[in-house]
């Protein structure tokens, strides 16, 4: 049996969905839905790779590689966002972060 | 036969990698299953034939990203037990949304587009096809505005990161080395004039000083006359700073 592009698609499927149902479980804590979102942009990379592979193209790798980049960032400032959170509320429960002031 | 066969086992890892990230009891361990998540898609991808990926996705994300998140989770005092309160009330609507997820994914890729996919094994490169090559060539070629626009945002995250977690704690004693720098000897040297020494002082400390000078075999008026420098114990390090607006 040999591994099509639609066992790729099924796996990045399975690893999506299973990172919806962790933001659904674990929507206090705002590391492990960061993790997440992490988790998420890993099977839409999956996909783009896929794709890209199947068409013979680049172009799809050169999108992954700005998604990359782009995550690193989005982790950089999140994580920083959630240090001063911590600083401020000494918490980091989703359910105490209801008011916009500091 | 090998490659469908690590296929599998890659994926068998990674799924249950992912499984720990999102039921771990620790935030520490579920950083650790996202790592060994990320190095078997990196191994994927390495199927795949995207080795210039698979090679960036473990240095970015296994060996940077990944350490971050795990000083953060290690660095902030987290009551895990707290957090986790109504983990299995939630359980069953996040298994059922993920089931729905994949059933619709699914029946997209399986059933729907059938005749375009299931056909699509990819053939091999070959030989003398490199990746890394291929990719940089349409990089830097055709796409060389977004690649500088990817190289704003990762200065902007180094700026916002710094910037964000960056503060001046009150008391804290800090070394002010433009202060230090911009010192000048009259802040630091005071020229203190002494009275000149004559046998029938008056003050106290003026005899004492003469009592000391009278072994001397020769006082006169001169020698007592030289200043004494006096270095005064102003501190290096200031304890206030001027950006204490938090």
């Amino acid at each position: 049996m040999t591994v099509t592009i639609s066992h790729y698609l099924i796996l990045a499927a399975v690893l999506f969905s299973m990172s919806v149902a962790g933001i659904f479980i674990n929507r206090k804590n705002v590391i492990l839905l960061l993790m997440c979102i992490e988790l998420m942009l890993l099977a839409v990379n999956f996909n783009f790779i896929a794709f890209s592979r199947m068409l013979g193209d680049e172009m799809g790798q050169v999108f992954v590689f700005f998604i990359l980049t782009v995550a690193a960032a989005e982790a950089a400032i999140g994580l920083a966002i959630l240090v001063v959170l911590f600083r401020t509320r000494q918490s980091i429960n989703v359910e105490e972060l209801d008011t916009l002031r500091g | 036969m090998i490659t469908s066969l690590l296929f599998y086992a890659f994926s068998l890892i990674l799924v249950l990698s992912a499984l720990g990230v999102i039921t771990s009891r620790n935030p520490v361990h579920s950083a650790l299953f996202l790592v060994l998540a990320f190095v078997q898609s990196a191994m994927l991808w390495l199927l795949l034939e995207a080795e210039f990926l698979a090679v960036v996705l473990v240095l970015v994300y296994v060996g940077a990203v990944m350490v971050l998140f795990l000083f953060v989770v290690m660095m902030l005092d987290i009551n895990v037990e707290e957090l986790r309160t109504g983990f299995t009330r939630y359980v069953p609507i996040g298994a059922a949304v993920a089931f729905v997820v994949v059933l619709e994914i699914g029946h997209v890729i399986w059933f729907r587009s059938q005749d375009v996919l299931a056909v699509a094994t990819p053939e091999p490169y070959p030989a003398g096809y490199s990746n890394t090559q291929a990719l940089g060539s349409v990089l830097y070629t055709e796409h060389v505005y977004a690649f500088e626009l990817a190289a704003m945002i990762l200065l902007l995250a180094i700026v916002a990161a710094i910037t964000l977690t960056m503060r001046r704690r009150p008391g804290l004693k800090v070394q002010n080395i433009a202060r230090q720098v911009a010192v000048r000897r009259e802040d630091r040297v005071r020229l203190v004039k002494v009275d000149p020494v004559t046998d029938s002082g008056t003050s106290s400390n003026q005899s004492r000083i003469a009592s000391n000078e009278s072994r001397a075999e020769s006082v006169d008026s001169q020698t007592a006359s030289n200043a004494s420098v006096s270095v005064s114990k102003e501190s290096v390090t200031d304890s206030k700073d001027p950006g204490t607006g938090d």
